[in-house]
């Protein structure tokens, strides 16, 4: 029978020991906040902001070509920068590692008041999407003038409605992200290393010596995880919500992935370390398991950005289904979706835990 | 009563036989010793006994248990220290006996143990900082917590230092003093001689020759070599020299007691 007395007793020694140790505590509790300040300052604001655009005016101070600007200001997409025409154009992109420009050639008003074609330049890389945009952008300045030219009267107009109530911004997607890279990481590189040791220093041999049982033993590892996985969540949460203005929603329906990842990872962790012939030959194990999970289950980056074989191997990763999870609760409010995920993650978690169970060796035959 | 039974006992690993059918018997309140090379079996045979490892073939009684049928209630009686006895690195002596207490669910006097295997100078310094035969004692310390009536030492002393050495061998005659029996499993011809009450050699998985030290040197000493030593050893010396503990690794180690 399970004994809560020795999981606390067990819980106590391993917990005072990783304390102490101080590495486990860094790279559980401080590293996540380092990587959410790292990435969150990377990325904030920049993308959802106008898009920086030099443009040389040629054509004077002509009433059309003002007006042309003004208009293109008034699309609130770019911040204008304003270029004499003295300068050579191109070279002066070059010197100000500018990516976008736009030049209006001299006598741009006249040919407009005469009929006579005229063609504004754009300047840019065609492949990188803020070019599209200023491209885009300028061309419906661009066709607003024609039509006004020949008094015509827009009949077709576009109205955009968004898809989703909000629109979630980088740090959203960061916050549940991260909080799914420590339920992975912390544990599983702790387990595997642990297991591996605790076996070549017979430490497992001579705790089978004592009544303690290899499930309770994993069980206070679970514990212990369970917690340093909830304060993570709190301080992930605070940083994020607090410093970098994250739109997330707390409700309890988040505690489900908080138990499970943990439960999930110190068995995963276990289990590669116990059926590993080394310590050596486990961090390798380890590694391999662990990196396409950190990297391609949405911890960084919205699966959904990702090319869709990518999505299709993300769909495999159990840290998928808590990252996906968290992101149903804490951005959708989508909690059938939710629930899905939590259904995958009690099969997952319980086929691991009992698969690590039955590979742990307590003794051998 | 015996402690321990052993009847043709066998474990092969693959091809290798590392214990080819041998048997002995340990009677209660003795000091036994499997004496033999690196190799010889006696690790496998001793954790055969313990209930860690299953036996191939043969009869095994360890204080009336089948060790690998009934591992439970015998662990429960038994005290073990394996070979190169690691812990737990961020933990005292003192909070590792009463890990093994709550364990075992016993109340235990950590400082009483302590002093029995003569570690109360470190009773909190981290399990990691502690030198090698500080560490074996931790492991007698913890084989001590559930008061059993038999021990297993799987060679305690190889690697330590003389006085370390000298150190468990007196916790050992302590425990034999107190009608416990032990198990002892050593290369050291002379820790066999010094504590052992019989002896078996074991080679290659087979039982050579077993008896009392005066028996077996009477049985196969050439008679010149076998003298008797009236003189303290160098080794007697210089463990009076340096005293018990050794003053250069327990100073060391006071200087990085944790808080």
């Amino acid at each position: 029978m399970i004994s809560l007395r020795r999981i606390k007793a067990d819980l106590t020694i391993f917990g005072r020991g990783y304390l102490r140790s101080r590495v486990g505590l860094f790279f559980s509790l401080i590293f996540p906040v380092i990587l959410i300040l790292m990435f969150g300052a990377i990325f904030s604001g920049n993308g959802s902001g106008p898009i920086p655009v030099y443009i040389q005016n040629n054509d004077g101070a002509s009433q059309v070509s003002t007006g042309f600007i003004s208009a293109l200001n008034a699309t609130n997409t770019m911040q204008i920068t304003l270029v004499v025409s003295s300068e050579n154009f191109s070279q002066y992109l070059n010197s100000h590692s500018a990516t976008s420009g736009i030049v209006i050639p001299s006598g741009f008003g006249e040919s407009f008041a005469a009929g006579n074609p005229v063609n504004v330049t754009i300047y840019g890389n065609p492949t990188s999407s803020t070019n599209g945009i200023v491209a885009g952008v300028t061309s419906a300045v661009v066709n607003e003038f024609n039509l006004q030219r020949v008094h015509g009267t827009p009949v077709i107009g576009v109205k955009q409605q968004s898809l989703v109530s909000k629109s979630y911004k980088y740090i959203d997607y960061l916050v549940p992200g991260l909080i799914g890279f420590s339920v992975l990481t912390s544990p599983m590189f702790a387990l595997v290393n642990i297991s591996s040791q605790y076996k070549r220093d017979k430490v497992f041999k001579q705790l089978s010596l004592t009544p303690l049982t290899k499930t309770e033993w994993l069980l206070s590892k679970i514990t212990w995880y369970v917690a340093l996985t909830i304060i993570s969540f709190l301080l992930m949460t605070a940083i994020g919500i607090g410093l970098l203005g994250a739109h997330i929603a707390l409700s309890l329906e988040i505690l489900p992935f908080l138990l499970l990842g943990p439960f999930l990872f110190v068995s995963l962790g276990m289990l590669v370390g116990t059926v590993s012939k080394s310590v050596e030959s486990a961090a390798v194990v380890g590694n391999l398991v662990t990196f396409p999970m950190m990297f391609l289950s949405g911890t960084f980056f919205p699966v959904s950005t990702m090319p869709a074989y990518l999505q299709t191997i993300a769909h495999v990763l159990p840290l998928f289904y808590v990252i996906d999870g968290l992101n149903n609760v804490m951005l959708y409010g989508n909690f059938g979706a939710a629930l899905v995920d939590v259904g995958v993650l009690v099969v997952l978690s319980v086929i691991v835990f009992a698969l690590a169970v039955r590979f742990f060796k307590w003794r051998e035959d | 009563m015996s402690a321990i039974e052993v009847d043709s006992l066998r474990k092969a690993y693959g091809s290798l036989n590392a214990v080819d059918s041998i048997s002995f018997a340990v009677n209660k309140g003795e000091v036994f010793s499997l004496l033999g090379p690196n190799g010889a079996g006696k690790t496998t045979t001793i954790e055969i006994l313990e209930g860690l490892r299953e036996r191939d073939a043969g009869d095994v009684k360890v204080l009336g248990f089948d060790p690998w049928k009934s591992g439970n209630q015998l662990h429960e009686k038994i005290g073990v220290i394996p070979q190169g006895f690691k812990f737990v690195d961020y933990a005292t002596p003192k909070e590792a006996i009463r890990y093994y207490a709550t364990l075992f669910g016993v109340k235990a006097d950590a400082d009483a143990i302590l002093r029995e295997v003569i570690l109360e100078d470190s009773a909190n310094v981290y399990f990691s900082r502690l030198s090698g035969g500080q560490k074996q004692k931790v492991g007698l310390a913890l084989a001590l917590v559930n008061d059993p009536e038999l021990f297993f030492l799987d060679e305690p002393t190889t690697g330590l230092d003389p006085q370390a050495r000298r150190a468990v061998w007196e916790v050992i005659r302590n425990l034999k003093s107190e009608g416990r029996s032990v198990l002892l499993t050593t290369h050291y011809l002379e820790e066999a001689e010094e504590l052992a009450d019989r002896v078996a050699i074991m080679n290659k998985g087979k039982i050579i020759t077993s008896g009392t030290p005066a028996e077996i040197i009477e049985r196969y000493g050439s008679g010149e070599k076998v003298m008797v030593r009236q003189r303290e050893s160098l080794e007697d010396v210089f463990v009076k020299l340096i005293g018990r503990e050794g003053s250069g690794a327990d100073a060391g180690i006071s200087g990085a007691r944790s808080p």
